[in-house]
């Protein structure tokens, strides 16, 4: 870790609590794709964004906000520059922005240990196990959950907290998301996939 | 040729693979079979753009290569430049692709080198897609008669695109053709289990004067092409 300036570090917290333009509940910091503020001299910063996914078209909003918020601050000259490695894994979203997703509706990635998907491993074509008790967030949960080497809980409901859930489609509104029903409350809801 | 003459030629080709691929699943978006699938498609297709952005930047000016080359200066392979026909043989299409694409990433991100740093993000991505084409590929192969069929009939009509992915390629520094029993062995097993017969014949089609990776493109390519550049080029400089 590089020691960060009290200015840096000053500017990393204004860039910082700029709110992702599409879960506007988390700020990037939370999310975890604001890589670093340098200053090359008192009015011009660069700033390191990460992106969710290589194709997010987020990125572009995000660019923008965080101009406008160092602009506001008093920064002359900002240049965000879009960094790819390290690579960023839904392990980098903070706790408090895991807790603000579920109070948004958005059920949050689960914690991983191992960090890179593998070859997959597949089960039977059902999106849902015939035994619910052994469900656990299977489906997509274990085949990919599997692959990623991943000891997963279950897949929490947003709504009503239950871990009887099924998949609904791998791809939901955003490609971070997959399509998720409860079958408790019966409510659908959006599951943050790990990444 | 320069190190970066060959990084540039290898940028092209996968940023071309992935570009192509994007815009035939674009293709879908209003007409795939449910909501859920229009979505899917389109949220792969949204991957492989961010993928195709990075790798043709690479090379170039990414508008410049993707709106302003002919047809013979794309470099991608035959197999992504398939018409989506139907559904099966966009699952078709998906399985072999993304199969190849996802072990082709996992080793890129395992060396050092220009495309490092993308394949470690994009391998990530690309195991969702792989995992989507095998699971569809599972349904409609053991389904209905009719999907089966159309899923064997799919498998079949796009086997001898397949042999193209593990021939040399210029500035990528691995053996492609290390990558081919595994893909061999995975694509067998799926198959299998969907309940579906390997297809026989050659992967290379009848004559070998070369394909995609040397500019030789399908039929339907150019149409594909037109429909992509038409606008870029109608209204050269045009912006938001």
């Amino acid at each position: 870790m590089v020691t960060l300036t009290p200015l840096e570090a000053e500017l990393l917290e204004v860039a910082g609590s700029v709110l992702d333009p599409e879960l506007p509940v988390v700020t990037l910091r939370e999310l975890g794709v604001l890589r670093a503020v340098h200053v090359r001299d008192t009015d011009t910063v660069d700033v390191e964004l990460t992106p969710t996914y290589t194709g997010c078209p987020a990125v572009e909003a995000m660019s923008l906000d965080i101009e406008r918020a160092l602009h506001a601050h008093g920064v002359r000259e900002v240049t965000v520059r879009t960094v790819l490695s390290p690579a960023w894994s839904t392990d980098d979203i903070s706790a408090e922005g895991r807790r603000k997703l579920r109070e948004f509706g958005i059920a949050p990635p689960r914690v991983r240990k191992a960090a890179e998907p593998v070859g997959i491993t597949l089960g039977p074509t059902r999106t849902r196990d015939a035994d619910a008790s052994a469900d656990m967030g299977a489906d997509m949960g274990a085949d990919m959950g599997a692959a990623m080497g991943a000891a997963l809980e279950p897949i929490l409901c947003p709504h009503c907290g239950s871990a009887d859930t099924e998949l609904l489609s791998r791809f939901s509104s955003t490609a971070c998301k997959a399509l998720r029903r409860c079958l408790a409350c019966r409510e659908p809801f959006d599951h943050f996939k790990e990444l | 040729m320069t190190t970066t003459t060959h990084t540039h030629t290898a940028a092209l080709a996968l940023g071309d693979d992935a570009l192509v691929l994007s815009h035939r699943l674009g293709e879908w978006m209003g007409h795939a079979p449910v909501l859920e699938e229009e979505v899917a498609l389109g949220n792969i297709a949204l991957d492989l753009l961010g993928q195709a952005r990075i790798l043709l930047s690479m090379a170039g000016d990414e508008d410049e290569l993707a709106y302003l080359r002919e047809e013979r200066a794309f470099r991608n392979l035959q197999l992504v430049e398939q018409p989506g026909g139907d559904f099966a043989h966009t699952i078709a299409r998906q399985l072999y692709f993304s199969t190849y694409q996802h072990l082709l990433y996992a080793r890129l991100a395992s060396v050092e080198g220009p495309f490092a740093g993308l394949a470690a993000k994009a391998v990530k991505e690309v195991a969702y897609h792989r995992d989507h084409a095998e699971q569809w590929t599972l349904r409609l192969g053991d389904g209905t008669e009719e999907s089966h069929e159309r899923m064997r009939r799919a498998c079949t009509a796009l086997w001898r695109f397949t042999g193209e992915m593990f021939a040399p390629l210029d500035g990528l520094d691995l053996d492609l053709s290390e990558l081919e029993p595994v893909w061999l062995e995975s694509v067998r097993s799926v198959l299998e289990r969907a309940g579906l017969a390997v297809p026989e014949g050659s992967r290379t089609g009848a004559w070998r004067a070369g394909a995609g990776r040397e500019g030789l493109h399908t039929e339907s390519f150019g149409r594909m092409l037109a429909e992509m550049q038409h606008l870029h080029r109608s209204h050269p400089g045009a912006s938001w």
